[in-house]
């Protein structure tokens, strides 16, 4: 076993977890014998900034915030090419303005989708 | 005392460096105070400007403002406490893990302040918690801030371990928990914690 070629890994594995924990169980020993202990139920409740904690911690986030930043990316493309479009825009034949008209239009429509379905209102 | 402070002066001169347990933990103790994140009038800038580059706390080992009453050791009450706020200072002080310190800061924290006369300002946050320096001024500069913390060092260095004498948070029966006040009708419910602080007999 001693001659494969992986035991000086495992030596080293052992090691670094010796390294981690001994620190923390160190401390615990320590914590578990010396700290002074004074609890309350004041000094156990949740910790609100000072104010009574209301409710649960457990409570569950509307994933609905994920729209918006759906919404978000159709202005973030858009930005992105209408820049260049803007810079390069006196030296543009009719058929590329249009084409550039289409693309915008595609995302607005993406847009008036999304407002017709209601999800700018957050209820 | 098992050594005695003329020898251990004599020692140390020669190069030899002697201590005891107690000393060694309350040095421990006193050179990591870490200060709670939070401040609440005109005194708190002061605080803030105690702690960066020019005045520099951190020679104080008092550098580490938690945001967490849990991992903080010292509450600096620096400002006015209103009324409204007190419930939620004491509370926070009952959070915090023992040993813990209080600064009163300014004259508002001490007394009251400018603001002593308002119906909506607490007359001294020591009416419920147990306060260990108070710094009057308003505000109090940044040197006075310091001069509070090396009075704490220094209150932190003498207290003995064991013995009538010792800290709260080393004896059993000592009160741990502080009643958080509730705002009534006129005024806050109690309107001091009794044993905390009882009113000045006035001697004229
Ligand atoms: S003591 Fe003066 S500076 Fe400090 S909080 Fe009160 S009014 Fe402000």
């Amino acid at each position: 076993m001693v001659s494969s070629p992986y035991f000086p890994l495992v030596v080293l594995f052992v090691v670094a977890l010796g390294f981690g924990l001994a620190p923390l169980g160190l401390a615990w020993l320590w914590a578990r014998f010396f700290s002074p202990r004074k609890p309350n139920p004041v000094k156990n409740s949740i910790y609100e900034c000072g104010l009574v904690s209301k409710g649960d911690a457990w409570v569950q986030f509307r994933s609905a915030y994920y729209l918006y930043a759906i919404i978000f990316l159709i202005f973030d493309v858009e930005a992105v090419f209408l820049l260049p479009f803007a810079v390069a825009f006196t030296g543009l034949n009719a058929a590329a303005c249009a084409a550039m008209l289409v693309f915008v239009l595609l995302l607005v429509e993406g847009l008036a989708w999304a407002w017709a379905k209601g999800v700018l209102t957050w209820a | 005392m098992a050594i005695e402070e003329n020898l251990k002066i004599e020692l140390g001169k020669q190069g030899v460096f002697v201590t005891t347990l107690e000393e060694l933990y309350n040095w421990g103790r006193r050179s990591s105070i870490w200060p709670m994140q939070f401040g609440l009038a005109c005194c708190a800038i002061e605080m803030i400007a105690t702690t960066m580059a020019r005045y520099d706390l951190a020679r104080f080992g008092a550098e580490v403002f938690r945001p967490s009453p849990r991992q903080a050791d010292l509450m600096i009450v620096s400002g006015t406490v209103t009324k409204k706020m007190a419930p939620q200072v004491v509370r926070l002080y009952n959070q915090m893990a023992e040993p813990r310190y209080v600064i009163a800061m300014g004259a508002c924290a001490i007394s009251g302040g400018p603001f002593k006369q308002g119906y909506n300002v607490l007359k001294g946050i020591d009416r419920y918690i147990p306060v260990d320096v108070h710094i009057p001024g308003c505000p109090p500069r940044p040197e006075a801030l310091i001069q509070a913390f090396m009075t704490l060092q220094k209150k932190i260095d003498e207290q003995p371990l064991t013995g009538e004498n010792r800290p709260r948070f080393l004896n059993q029966n000592a009160q741990g928990e502080f009643p958080v006040p509730e705002p009534a009708d006129h005024d806050l419910e109690p309107p001091s914690n009794p044993g905390v602080w009882s009113a000045p007999v006035v001697i004229r």
